[in-house]
């Protein structure tokens, strides 16, 4: 395998999506961290300065990769992986602290945050278990494997305290759906889910009529083709109900307060308009400063280095987590329809690009990395604009953070060098 | 089923955030977002206020700058405070006290430490200022009065309150306004137009430079001075003049309707609402409900009229062909309605309109009055007829003056007899006071002042108002300068004037001639009652006077308004006479006159209803 060959091979689209992506995002950390002077973009003082030499390396690592023969990234997977817990657990002993997380080895000119190279080395340990030939993901006890495989490097996180990162190893159970876990389980933590919003919104009483009413139209029309399934439909219903209760008494009683309130901001449960404003000013002070950001934003937007709070630094955190609200100040309604629509284009690229995969491996691990990539698109902005909790993980190839651009990158471009690849594969 | 999940996935959350981003940035977005920017703070430059000149130019209103003593808590290093207490005269717990507020309003933002300092202060602190970290001096605008007086035509300026900012965007919090007199009618044109800067602020409240480079930022526009009306000098004269006496006095120059002054007693100095004291000057004027100072007499205080009315009656009739200057009426020293007698001071006899008026014979006018009525079928249009008369001079309603209070007075109507009486339950007779300007007809001195002018114009007025003049230049508002016709043709004028004249010369006011100015006047006396302990008691009569001069080619229309003056000769007649005399000369040749009248005062009468004993009302000695 020539390089010729890969540059031949490499899917472009994808490559074009990616440019776009890190290039709005650098000029938008340069908007939201510039401070005024003129300074050389190639000046490593200033942030978006640090984020271009990011930039450079994330570069160098494509072609790193790009390189590197194929075949390696599943013969070392686990290898990989085992690094990558190796260096979670090490955090433990050395870990460097920032903000309050124990997440970072403090390498002098760099931090390196671990978790981000463990989510591709997660993928694609995954993927090698997953495409082995021995794993029948029918089995319960290959399913148990799978599912620990994403559950170590998750619960490694949860103290540093990072839950944000760890909940994005979940996304991966994705790939384990796509390769054939029975749909139900997603149905049940679906249900799970809606159980628990609504009984916060509305209560248990108002579940259970509801709960109810849906059976009951589920009978009506079922009645005439099948044998009413009474006993399956009754005990959900218990369980439903029970779950709910449950729901009630954990919010109240396990939960802490601030739990409680970002809970309380993400579905309006407070109506008092005093109890909002103070929670606005507290607990809701970054949601209610981006989206008034956004909002201010209008159509057109502001324009470039134009946006009155980002300058104003009124949103906490803009050039990390929160970085989608100064697109959506300075540039409007049409920048941040652009970021979503390129984002929603090459996460559909890269669905279509997994399943044209001949072997189980690229595609498995091209799944890992889909999942990765949209949970962190679809919380992050749903956090920026309002309608999820407020849960801290950056917007891939937009956020600033040596790390996490790197991590990403390489995510991609791996699977992007198993895709050019995938012709010299014989199975 | 399961290749397609994750792509539907992607696609539902898509479409999902451009619907939410959609309804942020589309619906939610409001286009005056300048002013709601918590990132861009407004900063306003106040031009100076407009000056007010009188109408000889002489100055009446001015700025005088004032210093106030600000802090920055943050910026506060540690200070020899007994110094500094000491140099701003203040003790230091009030010191301390101070400083903690400012703490808690802002540490990053200015406070008012000590506000308006004198020049003396401010030149002595100026120099030991630098010692001080985090204090500093600002420098303000407040009104300055070049005259003790007018206080209740220029008004006075205080900060805007909620009521203010609800109903004009113009306003901030904490600017100043225009609160009555000319400073609320003109606050438009006095204040001008404030410059605005845009600053962009961060989150901690911090100047980060001008918001898009300053494209948005105005400049101030200068506050534009005015001439007003009123003269300087005959308005002190009148409010000395009104010295211990309640009421008002009103002089407007007949051919422009400009109201030459507007004296309302007590009054106060206008200084007293500038400044560090205003407060608790303010309190002490708003609770002195016996004398009522901040009531401005000259244009809300309505009562009946009195003799001066009669000469109104005298015109309608003479309009509506009902008299002639001939006709006789017999007064019996009063007259007869139904089976009760009125009184009449005039002496008894034969009257015609001459001797009616400067005799002012009850008995003839409220025969005078009888006959308009008489001349229509029903007393319901009689009444139509003498309402229409009364009010095309002006009272009975607001007249439309740029004074910003005042009150419309009353001249009823058949509406206002049928509540009263019921309908077609009442006659002339019923309502004869009106004849002699008791009864129900009330009106403001303004409105009788105007009355008078439209008299001694013969038969038109102008809208009184006091702007003359903006930036030099004359007024050319239509309200102002065009005249308002009365109903009454100017060939009826000429023998109700000479009957006013009359007056002077050998009737009610003969004692109180002025040499070398012939002027034309009615007395009035006018009872008055009010409730003591819920019962209604009779207090001295008003005293009251209208008059304009000279005769011919008017330069004066005044009307005065003294209450408990007793008979309109005494006080109102004399102080008319001087004000005129003064206006019209210059100097007063009357000395001993003009020093009884500074010297008088009538606080005897204010204080018998509230004296608990027995009073005699209408006693001679003075």
């Amino acid at each position: 395998m020539s390089g010729k060959n890969v540059l031949k091979r490499i899917d472009w689209l994808t490559i074009l999506f990616f440019l776009l992506l890190v290039a709005i995002g650098w000029v938008n950390i340069y908007s939201s961290t510039f401070s005024g002077n003129e300074q050389s973009i190639f000046n490593f003082d200033t942030l978006y300065g640090k984020q271009f030499f990011f930039i450079g390396v994330s570069f160098a690592a494509i072609i790193l990769i790009l390189a590197l023969e194929s075949s390696f990234y599943e013969r070392f997977s686990s290898v990989l992986y085992i690094i990558s817990l190796v260096l979670l657990l090490g955090l433990f002993l050395f870990g460097k602290t920032i903000a309050g997380a124990t997440s970072w080895y403090d390498l002098g000119f760099f931090n390196l945050q671990p978790s981000e190279l463990a989510k591709v080395a997660t993928a694609l340990a995954l993927a090698k278990y997953l495409s082995d030939i021995q794993t029948d993901i029918k089995r319960r006890k290959d399913q148990l494997y799978a599912f620990l495989i994403i559950f170590i490097p998750a619960l490694l996180i949860v103290p540093q305290p990072d839950p944000g990162s760890a909940m994005v190893f979940f996304a991966l159970v994705f790939v384990i759906f796509r390769e054939g876990l029975p749909l139900y389980y997603l149905g049940i933590g679906l249900m799970a889910v809606l159980v628990f919003i609504t009984t916060l919104m509305f209560g248990t009483t108002w579940v259970g009529v509801g709960l109810a009413l849906l059976i009951t139209v589920f009978l009506t029309v079922k009645k005439a083709t099948f044998k009413v399934p009474l006993f399956p439909l009754a005990s959900f219903f218990v369980i439903a109900i029970a779950f709910s209760l449950s729901v009630n008494f954990v919010f109240n009683n396990v939960f802490e307060q601030r739990h409680r309130d970002r809970f309380s901001l993400w579905l309006r449960l407070e109506k008092d308009p005093d109890k909002l404003e103070e929670i606005r000013k507290t607990i809701g002070y970054n949601t209610y400063q981006s989206e008034k950001a956004i909002e201010s934003g209008g159509l057109f937007g502001k324009g470039f280095l134009e946006g009155t709070r980002t300058k104003g630094d009124f949103v906490p955190e803009q050039h990390t987590d929160y970085i989608f609200s100064t697109v959506g100040e300075e540039w409007g309604f049409l920048g941040t329809t652009t970021v979503v629509v390129l984002f929603t284009l090459l996460l559909l690229r890269l669905v279509y690009l997994a399943e044209r995969q001949r072997s189980d491996f690229s595609r498995m691990y091209g799944y890992g990395v889909i999942s990765i990539l949209f949970i962190h698109y679809f919380i992050n902005i749903g956090m920026v604009i309002g309608v999820l909790p407020t849960i801290g993980i950056p917007l891939p190839f937009f956020s600033y953070g040596g790390s996490g651009l790197l991590g990403f990158t390489a995510l991609l471009f791996i699977f992007l060098k198993l895709d050019a690849n995938r012709l010299n594969e014989w199975l | 089923m399961k290749k397609i999940l994750l792509s539907s996935i992607i696609i539902i959350i898509g479409v999902m955030f451009i619907g939410r981003l959609s309804y942020l940035q589309i619906f939610s977005f409001s286009p005056d977002q300048v002013l709601e920017d918590p990132a861009i703070k407004p900063i306003y430059d106040y031009p100076e206020r407009g000056y007010i000149y009188d109408r000889n130019g002489e100055l009446l209103v001015g700025n005088d700058p004032a210093y106030d003593v600000m802090v920055i808590p943050r910026e506060v290093e540690p200070l020899d405070t007994l110094e500094f207490c000491n140099l701003l005269g203040i003790d230091k717990e009030k010191f301390v006290e101070k400083l903690r507020k400012a703490r808690i309003y802002s540490p990053r933002l200015p406070s008012v430490l000590v506000p308006q300092l004198s020049k003396e202060d401010y030149a002595m602190l100026q120099e030991k200022m630098r010692k001080y970290e985090g204090f500093y001096i600002q420098k303000r605008s407040l009104r300055y009065y070049d005259t003790p007086s007018a206080a209740n035509v220029l008004g006075y300026i205080s900060e805007v309150n909620e009521r203010d900012l609800a109903k004009n965007p113009y306003y901030a919090q904490g600017e100043l306004t225009g609160r009555t007199g000319v400073e609320k009618q003109y606050d438009e044109v006095l204040r001008g137009r404030k410059g605005v800067q845009y600053i962009q602020k961060d989150r901690f409240n911090r100047d980060i430079g001008r918001y898009k480079g300053g494209i948005l930022d105005t400049l101030p526009e200068q506050g534009k001075e005015i001439h007003i009306s009123i003269d300087k000098l005959l308005q002190e004269y009148g409010e000395r003049l009104m010295h211990g006496k309640r009421g008002g006095i009103v002089a407007i120059e007949p051919a422009s309707g400009e109201i030459l002054s507007m004296i309302s007693g007590p009054t106060y100095d206008p200084a007293l609402l500038v400044g560090r004291e205003r407060s608790k000057n303010y309190s002490k004027l708003h609770y002195d409900t016996i004398s009522k100072p901040l009531f401005d007499r000259s244009i809300s205080f309505e009562k009946e009229p009195g003799s001066p009315f009669k000469t109104l009656n005298a015109l309608a009739a003479l309009q509506e062909g009902v008299i002639n200057p001939m006709t006789k009426v017999r007064c019996y020293n009063g007259f007869y309605v139904g089976r009760n007698k009125k009184g009449c001071h005039c002496g008894g006899g034969l009257r015609n309109l001459n001797s009616g008026i400067y005799k002012s014979c009850n008995a003839y006018f409220a025969d005078t009055f009888r006959k308009i009525f008489d001349k229509f079928p029903t007393t319901d249009e009689g009444m139509d007829v003498w309402e229409k008369h009364m009010r095309s001079f002006g009272l009975g309603g607001y007249l439309g003056s740029d004074i910003y209070t005042g009150r419309p007075g009353r001249i009823p109507n058949k509406a206002f007899y049928d509540k009263w009486y019921g309908d077609n339950r009442w006659t002339a007779s019923y309502i004869i006071s009106n004849a002699i300007g008791q009864g129900e007809v009330a009106a403001t001195p303004l409105q009788l002042a105007n009355m008078a002018a439209a008299i001694a114009n013969r038969g038109f007025y102008y809208t009184p108002h006091v702007l003359k003049k903006v930036e030099g230049k004359d007024i050319t508002n239509p309200k102002f300068v065009e005249p308002k016709h009365t109903t009454i043709d100017r060939k009826h004028f000429d023998e109700v004037i000479r009957g006013m004249a009359d007056v002077y010369k050998k009737g009610t006011a003969k004692w109180i001639q002025v040499p070398g100015i012939e002027i034309a006047g009615k007395t009035g006396t006018v009872e008055n009652f009010t409730l003591i302990d819920s019962v209604k008691t009779q207090l001295t009569d008003n005293s009251v006077f209208v008059a304009f001069a000279p005769v011919d080619q008017p330069k004066i229309a005044i009307a005065v308004y003294i209450e408990n003056g007793y008979y309109g000769g005494r006080y109102a007649g004399h102080i008319a006479s001087l004000m005129i005399e003064k206006y019209l000369k210059g100097e007063i040749t009357r000395k001993d006159l003009e020093k009884r009248m500074l010297e008088k005062t009538l606080e005897h009468e204010y204080a018998k209803p509230y004296s608990g004993e027995e009073f005699k009302i209408n006693e001679y000695v003075w």
